[in-house]
């Protein structure tokens, strides 16, 4: 029974032992150019979905390459899959087809 | 890194710990949760290493929780220490040997900060002057109590009449060990080992027949940080830091651990229990807790004073399983009574937690 008024904080260490690198093995191979990603965030701030909710373009890659899958499955579904974010990136990362394989995981 | 180097940083992480004629500093924490720990740490020293403490009833708080929350100035934190070395001087000591790692820490920090800034000390004096009418020469010697244990650990190691093994197997005991972030993280040239090597209570635990374990989060604070604990909100942040620990240490199945910080020891020993609560979990073997012991009651084990009388039944986890163990004999019956074998009650059950 909790009676204290507080609860255990989660550790925010990043476990590279523990967390689920599936995701990012399949979009390494599915998408190549994604290795390319600078994080500049250029995506981000062209997204119209990322202008209209919380939806962030560039913290969900880098969440999926390390193996934190837990958010994308909450936001994902917010991209249109407009393709405004492939014209910006100077990288030329095929992010619409990143996020496409991203979707696809969590589908399956 | 070849013999010399090691050899050489070794010797930074050495410290001069003077040989008899103490001041003693008590803490606030451990004579409150463990009282017991001090008054066998002075016994030790006086009865069965043959040295002078002088435990002063006028001494008090260095008001160091105060100064990390925040709420004690530091001109008032110098004053009181300052105070503090006036009585050591008054009585005729040069050694101060401060019971806490707070306090420690505190000495070392104000003493660093009037070596370099004089100007500082000499604030400090005439605060203290106007206030007290007291003066002070600083201390020749500050070592933390603990570190006098270390020492002495072989002359305790020839007086043992139990050691730190487990009697049914023969097998040293798996000793895990905690110092506070305040004895060596801040100035780590004071600490034996410094903050990469901890070694004074390996140390103790090596020469008294038990084998010390070198977990992974061995390093990592337990969590009280003052202000973490002392705000509600954060709490849950203090509890997360010792809940990491013990994940830590568990698969190494250690048979205690042994602290040299106050505070630590109350929080590893009570934090299992509120773990226990909120999640259920339990870190020792059948649903115990790990047992907590601080250093000056694994020495006094390890000398065979009467667990009892050294206050192990203020423990939140139950160090029974552990008595066992090492075959010291010990009488049940007397766990709940007081010094006129009065029953002092027996503590609430813990709902997960068996004790
Ligand atoms: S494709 Fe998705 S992520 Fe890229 S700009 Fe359009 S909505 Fe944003
Ligand atoms: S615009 Fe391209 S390089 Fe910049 S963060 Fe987005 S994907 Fe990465």
């Amino acid at each position: 029974m909790n009676f204290w008024g507080f609860s255990i904080s989660e550790a925010r260490v990043i476990d590279y032992d523990k967390n689920d690198k599936t995701l990012a093995q399949i979009m390494a191979t599915e998408v190549p150019s994604s290795k390319l990603c600078i994080g500049c965030g250029g995506c981000t701030a062209t997204c119209s979905a990322g202008n209209l909710t919380e939806f962030n373009i560039r913290k969900l890659q880098m969440l999926a390459k390390r193996g934190e899958n837990k958010e994308l499955q909450t936001q994902l579904h917010k991209c249109m899959l407009c393709g405004k974010c492939l014209l910006v990136c100077p990288r030329g990362v095929d992010t619409r087809r990143m996020i496409w394989s991203m979707l696809r995981f969590i589908n399956s | 890194m070849n013999l010399e180097g090691k050899q050489q940083i070794w010797k930074d992480y050495q410290k001069d710990i003077a040989d008899d004629r103490y001041y003693y500093a008590r803490s606030c924490i451990r004579q409150t949760f463990f009282p017991g720990s001090e008054w066998a740490y002075l016994d030790i020293l006086g009865n069965k290493l043959g040295k002078t403490v002088f435990d002063d009833p006028r001494h008090t708080t260095c008001t160091g929780i105060g100064y990390h929350s925040d709420v004690v100035p530091v001109e008032t934190i110098m004053t009181v220490v300052a105070r503090h070395f006036a009585l050591m001087t008054e009585a005729g000591f040069e050694n101060i040997t401060p019971s806490c790692i707070t306090s420690f820490g505190i000495y070392t920090e104000i003493l660093h900060t009037w070596e370099q800034h004089p100007e500082w000390e000499e604030k400090t004096r005439d605060f203290l002057w106007k206030a007290t009418k007291r003066e002070f020469k600083k201390p020749k010697n500050l070592a933390h109590t603990s570190d006098v244990i270390y020492k002495f650990r072989n002359e305790i190691a020839a007086q043992k009449k139990y050691s730190l093994t487990d009697v049914h197997t023969g097998q040293p005991l798996r000793v895990v060990d905690h110092i506070g972030c305040h004895y060596a993280k801040m100035f780590p040239s004071k600490g034996i080992g410094g903050a990469e090597f901890p070694a004074v209570l390996s140390g103790m635990v090596n020469a008294w027949g038990g084998e010390s374990i070198d977990y992974p989060e061995r390093r990592h604070c337990c969590g009280f940080g003052f202000r973490n604990y002392l705000v509600m909100a954060n709490r849950g942040f203090s509890v997360a830091n010792s809940k990491k620990k013990f994940e830590s240490m568990q698969p190494y199945e250690p048979d205690f651990i042994v602290t040299n910080c106050p505070g630590c020891a109350m929080f590893l020993d009570k934090w299992q229990y509120t773990i226990s609560e909120m999640e259920g979990t339990t870190y020792g073997p059948n649903g115990y807790g790990i047992p907590v012991l601080t250093y000056e009651e694994m020495a006094a084990l390890v000398l065979g004073y009467d667990p009892w009388e050294i206050g192990l039944q203020m423990h939140q986890v139950s160090v029974d399983p552990l008595l066992e163990k090492m075959g010291i004999s010990y009488d049940p019956e007397a766990k709940y009574k007081n010094i006129r074998g009065e029953n002092i009650g027996r503590p609430q059950c813990p709902t997960y937690l068996k004790v």
